[in-house]
């Protein structure tokens, strides 16, 4: 089985290893036909419809609005309902660098966004902290704090690489186990649980 | 120069001077504030525009470093020097009752630095949480992850300030103080908010629905690329201009590859000079168009914001061609450009210049005679022209206030003496007045593009640089005019391959100050669209 989106052919992506081994695994691990037909019709919904959180701090922002002007226009993805509001959007898109001051803020967001709540990584800062990357107040990447689900990297990423980025979250939403899921979000605590190095880090 | 000289040594004997760059003066520490209330009021003198406020650290001293002009005379720069050796607890008279602009500006050193301004009315940090341990740009500070881990919870006190009054003996008294009393009612705005550009907070106290002040905090896009410049080589600090004002990428670069210009004496080939000053108003362009589309955005007009953004992306795509990206270009290197334009360069400028003039009828039609436009812009947000100066609030925000200011005529640099332009001006000091002189500095980029794109010169497009770049010893300050205002590179070398110290002045820093007394007695609704008309980058005020 392939995971096929509306809006780009499965052997267009570049990347298909990730999502064939997810693939894989779903079908590995077996489901119930009305829980899987369950599944689908969630998912067809969610991927078709996904409300970005604007969270634009730097450069990035720019683009993404370049992405809402008509010429690159990403209702035809159904991206277009940009929320300002967390509690009315399903994925934070991170665009800018992070910086100490700004960590809270962030994590309030995302605590407040609903669930199934995904994060999408926007430019080298978002991703790894990109040019200012050795300053002393700037985070290393968002996935310090949050765990991310897409990166872009860019600097600042074109609207056609948003665009592939976006899309290679509908094909994630695709494959994921709405009930009972194993590829679904995890919780801050519960990733540190996993990952206790990276909390080391942080001090 | 002499008789600026022998004014200011006649006026306090103490002083030493420096040539260089441009004329500084030591000052100590306990005459400064003498001086500087004699340079602003003294007849002759009359510098009234604080154009810097430069932190440093000498090792064996810190200080800072002020840029004055004096905007009735000439706009000669005139450089003080003010240092003290106590580097536990230093202390510098504040000039903030001076010129407001040093309210912000002081606090930006004392952030930086540690320097406690005296009799400032609030010495809070401006850039990093008030539980920052350490002043970063000293040369001694302590990046040990561990004394500053990255805290997840939020700060706490953020309504303390302090001031440190000085007394009629002389002593000075450290007084807690509050930012708001505990009656005002205070609407929070930010950090996330559509409207405030990106993430800027502010916090406003209320009554009833009009404002009664503003705190602005800052920070929560400061990167510290002021501090990562002086770990760089030159060559290297160069891609952080175009990160910071990223609607006037060019420009900024333009401004630190003069300033390390000036400093080697680099002659830049007359081919790169045009092509510099084409790309800086195509930039110019394409900012006010972004400015005017988020403006509608703000007040509703989305269409209006489709139509500006239909016109940058041709912009864009000029930009995409020659350097290779759409935004965050990486077009100006020392001594040049990076490339040679693309060979549909000329043609595609003058397709723009083809089309702008009926453009620019449509957006008028579409959202500047709208009557709910008008009502919103007309009279909301008034900056006087003395306040103008007082905050050094430049460029177009500035230019709405009939304050000529333009750095393009008042210190002529690139190819700008070679062309005819107007310096646009509007006399409502108003958001409408803001708004509408960004509409027309449009049509001045289009007739400077149009007089500059048939006469790009042969040539070279880049001079001959050593292949590692050394400052000598010294110091310079340099002035461009970007989108938003007058945006000043400072550098200090020793003669190493990196920079001693890089402090970038930007524009957007100065409009941010005015905030607070623009919207004062405003609606609660109006912070939007004065945020909005005086259109600051937030990247640009935090760096």
């Amino acid at each position: 089985m392939e995971v096929k989106i509306k809006s780009m052919k499965h052997e267009d992506f570049k990347d298909n290893e990730y999502i064939d081994k997810l693939v894989e695994e779903l079908n590995a691990s077996g489901t119930n036909v009305m829980v899987g037909k369950l599944d689908q019709l969630i998912n067809w919904g969610l991927s078709n419809s996904l409300w970005p959180l604007t969270f634009g701090t730097s450069c990035c922002a720019i683009e993404f609005m370049s992405l809402g002007a008509a010429r690159y226009d990403m209702a035809r993805f159904g991206f277009e309902v940009a929320r300002n509001s967390p509690r009315q959007a399903d994925y934070i898109m991170v665009q800018g660098t992070i910086v100490h001051r700004m960590v809270p803020a962030l994590l309030r967001l995302y605590d407040q966004l609903a669930e199934p709540k995904y994060v999408i990584a926007c430019g080298g800062c978002a991703v790894s902290g990109g040019p200012f990357k050795n300053s002393y107040c700037v985070l290393p990447g968002v996935d310090k704090v949050l765990p991310v689900d897409v990166y872009i990297p860019g600097c600042p990423p074109r609207p056609e690489a948003f665009f592939y980025g976006l899309m290679q979250l509908q094909r994630k939403i695709k494959v994921q186990k709405f009930f009972g899921g194993v590829n679904r979000k995890e919780r801050i605590e519960e990733f540190f649980a996993k990952h206790p190095e990276e909390r080391g880090q942080l001090g | 120069m002499s008789d600026i000289k022998a004014k200011i040594s006649q006026i306090c004997p103490s002083v030493t001077f420096e040539e260089g760059d441009c004329l500084l003066v030591n000052v100590p520490e306990q005459d400064w504030h003498s001086l500087a209330t004699a340079l602003k009021n003294d007849r002759e003198l009359n510098y009234d525009l604080l154009t810097a406020v430069v932190g440093m650290d000498w090792k064996e001293s810190l200080g800072v470093i002020y840029y004055l002009t004096s905007t009735a005379r000439n706009w000669d720069l005139l450089a003080v020097k003010v240092a003290v050796t106590d580097r536990k607890n230093p202390m510098i008279h504040s000039v903030s009752d001076l010129w407001k602009v040093a309210l912000f500006q002081e606090r930006e050193a004392f952030d930086f630095y540690g320097i406690k301004f005296i009799n400032h009315p609030d010495m809070r940090r401006f850039f990093l949480r008030n539980d920052w341990v350490g002043y970063p740009l000293r040369k001694d500070y302590d990046a040990d992850p561990k004394l500053n881990p990255v805290r997840m919870e939020d700060e706490k006190h953020e309504d303390d300030t302090v001031s440190f009054v000085e007394d009629e003996n002389g002593k000075i008294k450290k007084i807690p103080g509050k930012v708001f009393t505990e009656d005002d009612y205070v609407v929070n705005f930010g950090p996330q908010h559509p409207s405030t550009h990106g993430v800027m907070r502010f916090r406003a106290a209320v009554d009833g629905e009009i404002i009664k002040k503003v705190d602005v905090v800052s920070g929560y896009i400061h990167r510290g690329i002021e501090k990562l410049c002086e770990g760089l080589t030159y060559p290297q600090i160069l891609h952080f201009t175009d990160r910071m004002d990223y609607m006037s990428a060019h420009q900024n670069r333009h401004c630190l590859c003069m300033c390390i210009e000036k400093a080697l004496g680099l002659e830049v080939p007359q081919r790169a000079v045009v092509i510099r000053t084409m790309m800086d108003e195509l930039m110019r362009i394409s900012s006010h168009l972004l400015a005017f589309g988020c403006t509608a955005m703000d007040l509703g007009a989305t269409t209006a914001f489709f139509y500006g953004f239909r016109e940058r992306e041709m912009v864009l795509d000029i930009f995409e061609k020659t350097c290779g990206a759409r935004m965050s270009m990486n077009y100006n290197v020392i001594g040049g450009v990076i490339a040679d334009i693309h060979t549909d360069f000329v043609k595609d400028v003058k397709e723009l210049i083809r089309i702008m003039p009926e453009r620019m009828k449509e957006y008028h039609k579409v959202f500047t005679g709208n009557v709910i436009a008008m009502n919103r812009l007309k009279g909301v947000g008034i900056l006087t022209k003395e306040n103008a100066i007082n905050y050094a609030v430049t460029g177009p925000s500035g230019r709405g206030s009939d304050w000529s200011c333009d750095c393009r005529k008042k210190h002529p640099y690139a190819a700008y003496p070679m062309v005819q332009f107007e310096e646009v001006l509007e006399k409502g000091c108003d958001s409408y007045a803001r708004y509408m002189v960004r509409m027309r500095e449009i049509e001045e980029s289009v007739r400077i593009l149009e007089q500059l794109v048939d006469r790009i010169p042969e040539g070279p497009i880049r001079a001959q640089v050593p292949k590692i770049i050394k400052l000598p010893a010294g110091r310079w300050y340099q002035q461009v005019e970007a989108s938003r205002g007058t945006f000043g590179v400072y550098i200090e070398s020793d003669g190493q391959k990196n920079p001693y110290r890089v402090h970038f002045q930007s524009p957007c820093f100065n409009l941010v100050g005015v905030m607070d007394i623009c919207c004062q007695g405003n609606m609660i609704a109006d912070l939007i669209t004065i945020g909005a008309a005086l259109d600051f980058v937030i990247p640009d005020i935090d760096r």
